[in-house]
């Protein structure tokens, strides 16, 4: 047994430790198109005190470090590139406190999407979180680690936004907490009105820090959630459309999609309107708003609402399980998509750079949008099925895939979770002095490039 | 192409109107306006007719003269290019109905149970009622009647899908077809008439099925003792001939049909057609009208006929404080083979 593998059991117990062939396998993967690399050791601390003990570990023997949630942001976010630990932080799984006036929740950096979920509904039924589209196994941390988005993004802004506060673990064992929490025992900040420091986390993919504590803001969990899908053919409308919709500043969340199959979506963009209220009366009020306000693309016959009661359990799921649906359609499971950041107004111009890669490349397609802050912007997801089992078709998807980003970066977009070529791509467009910021920044963090190494190579 | 039978100096010698005038949908001063109206559709000129029809279907029960008025007006408007329903609605019916060899058929040898290309149909169709059909299941768009696409007036999707349709039964080798959906029968049988187009099986109407067989399994029969308002859909205007059977079978199982305005000639639409033609103001009104005469009859039970019709009112009904229920469940209920519970 080598030297380390002995000083990380000393750390987390036997049963926390693991370099059996099996699991190295397990953890060298996600279920996306990017080669698998295999981690040395793969660790499962329970406290933030063995995480900081395991960070000092690496540190002292120049050892990689890869935090990890579920390992499902399927651009390889958590593939081990340079080897290493990987350190699975699924046991780190308490919700530490919820202070339901405040309306935040502070979890470990392991807990589960699900586990808040569940929590939330038994014992404060009138709070819930930005839940998003994601398995429930998906971790908290991991999310807003990656700026992700979820049910209330269209009201509240990206998940990251509904950060009140952090523990973080720094690349050098040391422990710091961001926001208000430095200060008092209350979780209601991470920056304002201090420096906000939670952007030296956030977005950074795990590359300056491991987030051992979050917080996070809850919401008003109304009594009714309730859909309508309106119908166009003439995807130049859906900039005025989504426009029109997010002007009501009332609206849950709205996503946009399209694709090929089944046939009855064909030719049609697909605009899912989500909306909560406490009483029918409130329900019935924002139906017509909804309604009145789309009436011009009814009478113009270019949009339509779309019966909606036989499609609604699967609408209204949290979170949608239609995806997994779409995986399957080419048989084999498989999924992955880009999903720049970008502003509404190129919907037209995303749309039908999907349709081409799909054609170019011979994959079947699926797309949504999701509406961020009202609409400043949207995630535009360009996605493609694969067959697990067809490697030349997993390869063509890659290539759709690194094209659709290229694409995404000559319209002015943000791409969403980089898979670490695309984050060099990103970094080779990005303005000379943002970049030296972050060299900036990953050097004084982690002067020995041992944290998820491989991902914002700013200093190679 | 099959073309409509329609007979001009039908309607040009009607004394009437009525196909027009008991319209509750549109309003006419009188016999002139509406006969005028109606001309004005015949000789293919424009008529507000062609805009304000809410596709309800009434009109082909209202006139006793033979002719159809409704596919009429649905042909002139195709003719016009004045669609009822946005466009992409449109199209994603015709998508959606689109035969993409994706059918279900069980061993059939005579008879074969028509589930139309809808799933509910497919679990309704089943236990001691149908258990001499049940297996002989013929599901999926091959199967399934086109007449939806009359709301759109779409009618060329109709008279190019029935008569495949018709084949494809045909191919089965079957003398009988029995329709689950309403619609089905009424497509067989009105629709298929009025084009011309021949139907090689005999289609059965569900509602001559179930009371032959409830009359078989009377001994079973426990009256159900309830009041419930009908939901009749508007296929049922294309053969309302058979509407009384609802009586028959509800009589048979102890099941009261107080009086109510909107029953009979005089019902209203389920409304979710409406909701996409004429926009939801309309729909709303139909069905708020609709619900509160059902309450104020003193139903506590909302029956239905068509599966579709039960999707798009039945939160509504619930949210009234009445029970949604399809009539075949309501007989399955009444022989024991489902718990009163459910009531």
């Amino acid at each position: 047994m080598s030297d380390i593998l002995k000083s990380l059991i000393e750390i987390v117990g036997e049963r926390g430790v693991s370099n059996a062939p099996e699991e190295i396998w397990y953890y060298s993967r996600d279920p996306g198109v990017l080669t698998p690399r295999k981690p040395d050791y793969v660790v499962a601390p329970k406290t933030t005190e063995q995480v900081q003990k395991i960070v000092q570990l690496a540190c002292r023997e120049k050892i990689p470090v890869v935090p990890m949630g579920n390992g499902m942001s399927l651009t390889g976010l958590v593939i081990p590139l340079k080897g290493g630990i990987v350190l699975d932080m699924k046991r780190m799984n308490q919700i530490l406190e919820v202070n339901s006036k405040a309306r935040y929740a502070v979890l470990e950096g392991g807990t589960s999407q699900g586990v808040l979920k569940a929590h939330l509904q038994e014992h404060y039924p009138h709070l819930r979180h930005s839940l998003p589209d994601a398995p429930p196994a998906t971790t908290i941390a991991a999310n807003v680690a990656l700026h992700g988005q979820g049910r209330l993004t269209n009201q509240y802004g990206f998940n990251s936004d509904m950060v009140t506060g952090m523990e973080i673990v720094l690349p050098t064992g040391e422990v710091c907490k961001i926001g208000s929490p430095s200060l008092g025992p209350y979780w209601f900040s991470k920056g304002p009105t201090l420096p906000d420091l939670s952007g030296l986390f956030l977005g950074w993919l795990g590359t300056t820090g491991i987030i051992t504590k979050v917080g996070l803001k809850l919401f008003p969990n109304k009594k009714i959630r309730d859909v309508e899908l309106f119908v166009t053919d003439r995807v130049e409308l859906i900039p005025d459309i989504l426009y029109k919709l997010t002007h009501l500043e009332m609206l849950e969340d709205i996503n946009v999609w399209f694709q090929p199959k089944p046939l009855m979506f064909l030719g049609n963009f697909h605009v899912t309107i989500y909306f909560t209220g406490d009483t029918d009366e409130e329900i019935a009020f924002k139906r017509k708003m909804v309604w009145d306000t789309l009436q011009e693309f009814i009478d113009a016959k270019d949009g339509g609402f779309m019966a909606v009661q036989y499609m609604k359990g699967m609408l209204l799921e949290m979170p949608q399980r239609a995806i997994a649906d779409f995986a399957d359609v080419p048989k084999g499971g498989g999924f992955e998509y880009s999903g720049p950041i970008t502003i509404v107004e190129h919907f037209p111009q995303y749309a039908a750079k999907v349709v081409e890669l799909a054609k170019k490349y011979d994959v079947l397609y699926a797309s949504s949008a999701r509406m961020i802050s009202g609409g400043l912007c949207m995630m535009f997801s360009i996605s493609f099925a694969f067959n697990r089992n067809d490697p030349a078709m997993m390869t063509r998807v890659k290539h759709a895939l690194d094209e659709a980003t290229a694409f995404a970066l000559d319209m002015g977009g943000i791409p969403w979770k980089p898979n670490f070529m695309e984050q060099k791509m990103t970094m080779q467009k990005m303005e000379p002095g943002a970049l030296k910021l972050m060299q900036m920044i990953k050097k004084n963090l982690d002067p020995q490039g041992i944290m998820n190494p491989g991902n914002w190579e700013v200093n190679s | 192409m099959y073309k409509l039978k329609w007979k001009e100096k039908v309607c040009a010698t009607c004394p009437s109107a009525d196909c027009l005038l008991k319209c509750q949908y549109m309003s006419f001063s009188g016999h002139d306006e509406a006969h005028g109206e109606m001309m004005k559709v015949c000789r293919g000129e424009d008529s507000r007719v062609l805009h304000e029809c809410a596709t309800c279907y009434a009109c082909e029960e209202y006139c006793t003269r033979g002719n159809h008025p409704f596919y009429l007006i649905s042909e002139r408007r195709e003719e016009k290019g004045l669609f009822t329903a946005p466009r992409p609605i449109t199209n994603q019916w015709i998508n959606m109905t689109q035969m993409q060899g994706k059918y279900m058929v069980g061993p059939i040898k005579d008879k074969a149970l028509s589930c139309c290309y809808i799933p509910d149909l497919g679990i309704l169709g089943q236990g001691e009622i149908f258990k001499d059909v049940a297996s002989a299941v013929a599901f999926g768009a091959e199967f399934m009647c086109p007449a939806v696409h009359t709301h759109f007036a779409r009618m060329s999707v109709i008279t190019e899908r029935l008569p495949k349709v018709i084949d494809n039964f045909a191919k089965l080798g079957v003398k009988e077809v029995i329709c689950l959906h309403d619609e089905c029968y009424g497509t067989f049988t009105a629709i298929a008439d009025a084009y011309g187009i021949e139907v090689p099986f005999k289609p059965v109407y569900y509602m001559d099925f179930v009371l032959d067989r409830m009359k078989e399994l009377k001994d079973r029969i426990k009256p159900l003792n309830i009041k419930v308002a009908y939901q009749r859909p508007c296929s049922n205007r294309l053969i309302p001939d058979k509407f009384p059977l609802v009586y028959e079978i509800l009589d048979l199982i102890g099941v009261e049909i107080p009086d109510r305005e909107y029953q009979g000639e005089n019902c209203l639409c389920c409304g979710e057609i409406i909701r996409s033609v004429s926009g939801y103001k309309l729909a709303d009104d139909v069905q708020e009208r609709n619900l509160n005469d059902m309450i104020a009859a003193g139903a506590s039970h909302c029956v239905f006929n068509c599966p579709a019709c039960q999707s798009s009112l039945s939160e509504k009904v619930v949210k009234k404080g009445l029970k949604p229920i399809h009539i075949i469940d309501l007989c399955k209920i009444a022989i024991g083979e489902k718990e009163r519970e459910v009531l």
